[in-house]
């Protein structure tokens, strides 16, 4: 705006805005205050410094770990020799993959649900579906440990016949993993849905009926119409349940068993008794899985965006 | 959008798998333990439900209604200070020039994606005696000559104790504050700040009398979003804290793992859950006032 054009206003407004054309730092530009601008670099920094110095010292020469010693590679050998280390990240790829395989199906067909239907008590529904990522997740994880233990314990009474088959399958990897993989599936499908419904949201729903018009089947309309459409948003959900999979420590906790390790659970046990190099290795290592996992699930968002 | 009864089976394919396995191993489990939670225990595996309310009688001892108290007003403590730093920083990415404000966003989201014990333990690194902050204090001590005057230095304990706890949960809690409050002063409208300045307002008085009013549904967003998982957090006291900084998640662990008393723990998760759920009402109750607070 020229000044010309502040003329035909009030004076108070005009006096405003020859101030905010003239003076170079106008009232509402905080943008470039310095000591804002010095307390958002504070912030970064205390929040990535961190975690820059983890991933830093697993490079570090030095068991003790504070002061830089040089660059070595040995631990992640270190790490990768660690026998349960790697099982237990084996288990957690396990039912990481089996839990979004799982949740991507339930939580995109929970989406299309609440997308195309009204029915009674919908709003109750929804709520219901939202419980899994509002409650505590400790109250989850302990509500999970004693459900899978009474009904271990009342399978286990089996000694033979079809259950006690039925059990020793169970006993197989990676089987064994099932109770942890219910227990994700059950709080990363919400997740998806939430995902999947946002991309629903922007669909056409009239080129739903127009292919139904044309005498497409349910089935057909769905895989050439819907589908393709939900496709980003499905990719988009089962990255996220494969983070949150993997992320996950509290419900893991109190559902995985001697046996049944996994990856943040085997840290969990390492880092209380302390801070050693190959666990900034180890961490690294997942730090990177879930990054790249996730930078894909953003380029997919952005790319369907175009 | 059509009716259920329209296509009854189409209804039936898409709800059903969600609705059993949230039945199932979600609702089902919680019904367990809330049952539990009215019940004694008769052997070290048994429990009976006799209806009893010994089990909630006792969180009200003074021995754990102190810890019911520490926990809240460490909860409350966390969420202040996250709530102090956060408002800046939301505010900062909100007049930043427009090229930065993606990267500035993605700088706050990045840590959600980052496994909570992960950032936990390098909290730890930096806390511990022989941590980054003991190392540059130490730095500093010797580059001002002071061991001449005070002798060597003495690291500070900066873990296992409250602070540690406050800090971590800060730390960790610190993205789900800024989101909410960025959300509500991007959609700010400005030309009520502009309106104020002119009338003669101060910057601090605007800030005071507008921009805080109106960021209000954002703050509240913000704190309950902060609050809930601090309350309800066991990993951040359990590592940082130690023995010495125990919440109410820390000792409803103890309950189910080392104490082995499941009814007591079912009572005390139940106790942690109608708090959850008491601070959404208060939530969703403001939100019914004001509008503009979808995060």
């Amino acid at each position: 705006m020229t000044t010309e054009a502040a003329h035909g206003l009030p004076p108070a407004r005009r006096l405003s805005l020859e101030r905010l054309i003239s003076a170079e730092q106008g009232p509402l530009d905080y943008g470039s205050r310095l000591w804002l601008k010095a307390l958002i670099g504070l912030v970064f920094v205390a929040l990535y410094a961190p975690i820059l110095a983890l991933i830093a010292f697993s490079f570090n020469d030095s068991k003790r770990n504070v002061v830089w010693q040089g660059f070595t590679t040995k631990y992640y050998l270190v790490a990768w020799e660690n026998q349960a280390l790697i099982e237990a990240m084996v288990n957690s790829l396990a039912i990481a993959l089996m839990c979004t395989l799982f949740a991507t199906v339930i939580g995109g067909a929970t989406a299309l649900l609440l997308w195309r239907f009204r029915f009674p008590f919908k709003a109750a529904y929804e709520g219901f579906m939202a419980l899994p990522i509002v409650i505590p997740e400790i109250c989850m994880g302990v509500a999970l440990l004693v459900f899978f233990a009474r009904t271990g314990r009342y399978m286990g009474s089996f000694e033979s016949g079809p259950i006690a088959w039925w059990n020793s399958l169970f006993t197989v990897w990676p089987l064994n993993l099932a109770s942890i993989t219910i227990a994700h599936i059950a709080f990363s499908f919400p997740f998806v849905a939430v995902v999947v419904r946002a991309r629903m949201a922007g669909f056409n729903r009239e080129l739903d009926e127009a292919s139904r018009d044309l005498g497409a089947s349910e089935w057909q309309t769905f895989r050439h119409v819907i589908l393709p459409f939900m496709r980003p948003g499905l990719i988009a959900g089962a990255l996220l349940a494969f983070t949150l999979s993997l992320d996950d420590f509290v419900i893991t906790f109190f559902t995985s068993g001697p046996e049944t390790v996994t990856f943040p659970v085997k840290v969990y046990s390492l880092v209380r008794r302390g801070v050693s190099p190959d666990i900034n290795a180890a961490s690294t290592v997942l730090i990177v899985i879930t990054l790249v996992a996730t930078v894909l699930a953003m380029r997919l968002q952005r790319s369907e965006r175009n | 959008m059509e009716s259920w009864k329209d296509n009854r089976q189409v209804f039936w394919i898409l709800g059903l798998p969600g609705t059993f396995w949230l039945l199932c191993f979600f609702l089902l489990p919680l019904g367990i333990i809330w049952l539990m939670s009215f019940g004694e225990k008769t052997s070290i595996t048994e429990v009976a439900v006799t209806g009893t309310l010994v089990n909630y009688l006792r969180a009200f001892d003074p021995v754990y209604l102190q810890i019911l108290w520490k926990s809240i007003w460490v909860s409350v403590l966390a969420t202040a200070l996250c709530l102090l730093v956060a408002y800046p920083v939301a505010f900062a990415i909100c007049f930043a020039r427009p090229v930065w404000k993606p990267l500035l966003l993605l700088l706050v989201i990045l840590p959600f994606w980052i496994n909570l014990l992960i950032r936990t333990y390098a909290l730890i690194a930096v806390f511990r005696t022989n941590g980054f902050v003991n190392a540059g204090l130490g730095f500093v001590y010797d580059l001002l000559g002071l061991p001449a005057l005070f002798g060597p230095f003495q690291p500070l304990q900066l873990l296992y104790n409250d602070f540690a706890v406050i800090a971590g949960l800060v730390y960790v809690y610190m993205p789900f504050m800024v989101l909410p409050l960025y959300a509500t002063i991007e959609r700010l409208d400005r030309s009520y700040l502009e309106a104020s300045l002119d009338l003669g307002a101060s910057q601090s008085r605007t800030f005071l009398s507008v921009t805080l009013p109106l960021t209000m549904p954002g703050i509240v967003s913000g704190i309950i979003l902060v609050f809930i998982p601090c309350l309800g957090s066991f990993l951040t006291p359990d590592l940082l804290g130690g023995a010495n900084a125990v919440m109410i998640g820390n000792v409803i662990e103890r309950q189910f793992k080392a104490a082995n008393d499941w009814p007591f723990g079912a009572a005390l998760s139940f106790l942690l859950m109608y708090a959850t759920f008491f601070a959404l009402a208060v939530r969703s109750a403001m939100s019914g006032r004001k509008s503009g607070m979808e995060l």
